[in-house]
């Protein structure tokens, strides 16, 4: 479904972020991709959806080069593929359903779009996106009302409004507290479960990455240095391993459920 | 113990700077022929001008402000109307991060700063000569000098968006319009309206004295009057504009002050 091709990233001031990744993720995984910050986890997700050019070699979205890829080729790549971020990136200012509308404006006309016309079919699209999330109550609040959590569950019903294929998730939970964090991801295995959607996910909590995912990739100093399906695996060995990606042992900081008491 | 000795910090600078600052105010009121002495010998002239101009005004004369008071407050209304609208598009356009060809925000920037810096009476008169004498003169003064304020207020606004919203709108595969549309234009809105009140309270103020170069508006009577030194209609005329200003800056800044 995604592959990576001998991709490389240099960025303008130098910093090398990704040396030679060659990666293939299958229709229905959820992967977790773990590594200290600055390790490459970021650039790794958005050269899916080319949000970040890469310097070299070429990413595979169902085949087509997304790397290639150019104004409508790209916009028609991108709307597959769902994204949620660390700081939500809702727009604020505005209502909670025109923020999931907004997933569909790929779909649409431009003029449309720009007079804020979605058709009904595309209403109810949204709102069952928000139901999925249980938030459907919120739908005419306005976004910068709602909590943090919320606000992530409206993030994924933006995403989910594209009817994506592949959704990525940025540290999702980063922001989050405990409590909160288990909600999101649960919702981020729901869809993955229940719909089909292959989740691509990086992940700060290696005790998250054992829960949810169901293959992690290890990624240290710009090289993927890990990967293993998750079937089987024992919590002592996988932490134990996961000390090569860290390159020290596993802390209190790296484990939700410590912080959580 | 031994006693903390932490070195006096150096003022050289700071006195350098208090000195040329006072320097400066001095010198140039030594060379604008500013004189304390002649200030106190008019002060009996000035004070008996001021008996004339506000004890009483001329009640009586209020009905004949009130129109041109309403002009005025037509023009800057539309002066500022039509400056906010085209200052929206040319922000955008000039904003470094919206598009990143360097050939068009750049000297976008120059044209806006040039337009920034003419005061509007300099603006005003140069219309006057154009177009003839009257408010369409002066609701172009106004206009330029807005989109000039708004402009240069909105593109920085723009440059200072949340990225994170521009690049939740990209992944999704919005193009640049509804980039502009769903994750700018709802981050700078209140902003934005914000400015464009700030640029009706100042061209309020501005459209009262364009009449002075013939731009239309309450500063022509204000003319008429002191030319037939009817002083006390000039009163009348300072305090009336004096109100409406008055009210004009209190409701439009309370609801600036909602609106960010």
């Amino acid at each position: 479904m995604i592959e990576f091709k001998n991709v490389s990233k240099v960025y303008a001031n130098g910093v090398k972020a990704l040396n030679n990744i060659n990666l293939k993720i299958d229709e229905g995984e959820f992967v977790a991709i773990i590594g200290l910050s600055g390790a490459g986890k970021s650039t790794l997700l958005r050269l899916i959806n080319k949000l970040i050019e890469s310097s070299g070699g070429e990413v595979l979205f169902e085949g087509q080069s997304v790397t290639k890829a150019k104004g409508k080729e790209l916009i028609n790549i991108r709307r597959q593929i769902g994204m949620i971020f660390q700081g939500f990136n809702i727009v604020k200012r505005m209502s909670v359903l025109s923020n999931v509308l907004s997933g569909r404006v790929a779909y649409n006309p431009t003029w449309k779009t720009i007079l804020g016309i979605f058709p009904e079919e595309d209403k109810q699209i949204a709102y069952r996106a928000l139901q999925r999330v249980d938030i459907i109550e919120k739908v005419h609040n306005r976004a910068s009302d709602l909590s943090g959590g919320q606000q992530q569950r409206v993030a994924i019903a933006r995403a989910l409004a594209q009817q994506p294929k592949i959704m990525l998730a940025d540290e999702p939970v980063a922001s989050l507290d405990p409590i909160t964090t288990i909600q999101v991801m649960d919702y981020l295995k729901k869809i993955n479960v229940e719909d089909g959607i292959t989740t691509i996910a990086n992940l700060h909590h290696v005790d998250l990455a054992l829960k949810y995912a169901t293959r992690v990739v290890g990624i240290k100093a710009g090289d993927i240095v890990y990967d293993i399906q998750m079937k089987n695996v024992n919590k002592e060995k996988f932490f134990r391993d996961l000390e090569m990606v860290y390159g020290r042992s596993i802390q209190n900081d790296d484990v939700l459920g410590a912080n959580n008491g | 113990m031994d006693k903390i000795i932490i070195p006096k910090p150096k003022r050289f600078k700071r006195n350098l700077i208090i000195l040329s600052v006072i320097f400066l105010i001095v010198g140039s009121g030594w060379f604008a022929g500013f004189n304390i002495f002649e200030v106190l010998t008019h002060l009996y002239k000035g004070g008996r001008l001021l008996g004339r101009m506000f004890f009483p005004p001329d009640f009586s004369y209020i009905p004949n402000i009130v129109a041109p008071m309403i002009e005025t407050i037509r023009m800057a209304i539309v002066g500022t109307a039509v400056g906010a609208v085209v200052a929206l598009p040319v922000a955008v356009l000039a904003a470094n991060n919206f598009i990143k060809t360097k050939w068009l925000h750049v000297p976008l920037r120059v044209v806006l700063n040039i337009f920034r810096t003419i005061p509007a009476l300099v603006l005003a008169s140069l219309f006057v000569a154009v177009f003839g004498s009257g408010a369409f003169s002066g609701v172009i003064a106004l206009s330029i000098f807005t989109f000039g304020l708004v402009s240069k207020l909105t593109y920085e606004t723009i440059e200072a968006v949340d990225y994170g919203q521009v690049e939740a709108l990209m992944s999704l595969g919005a193009n640049k319009l509804n980039v502009l549309r769903y994750a700018i234009m709802p981050q700078i809105m209140p902003q934005y309206m914000s400015y464009t009140l700030y640029g009706f309270e100042v061209n309020v103020r501005a459209a009262a004295v364009l009449g002075y170069v013939g731009a239309g508006g309450i500063g022509q009577i204000y003319e008429t009057n002191l030319a037939w030194r009817q002083f006390d209609r000039v009163g009348m005329i300072i305090i009336f504009t004096f109100f409406i200003v008055l009210i004009i800056d209190l409701v439009s800044s309370s609801i600036r002050k909602r609106l960010v």
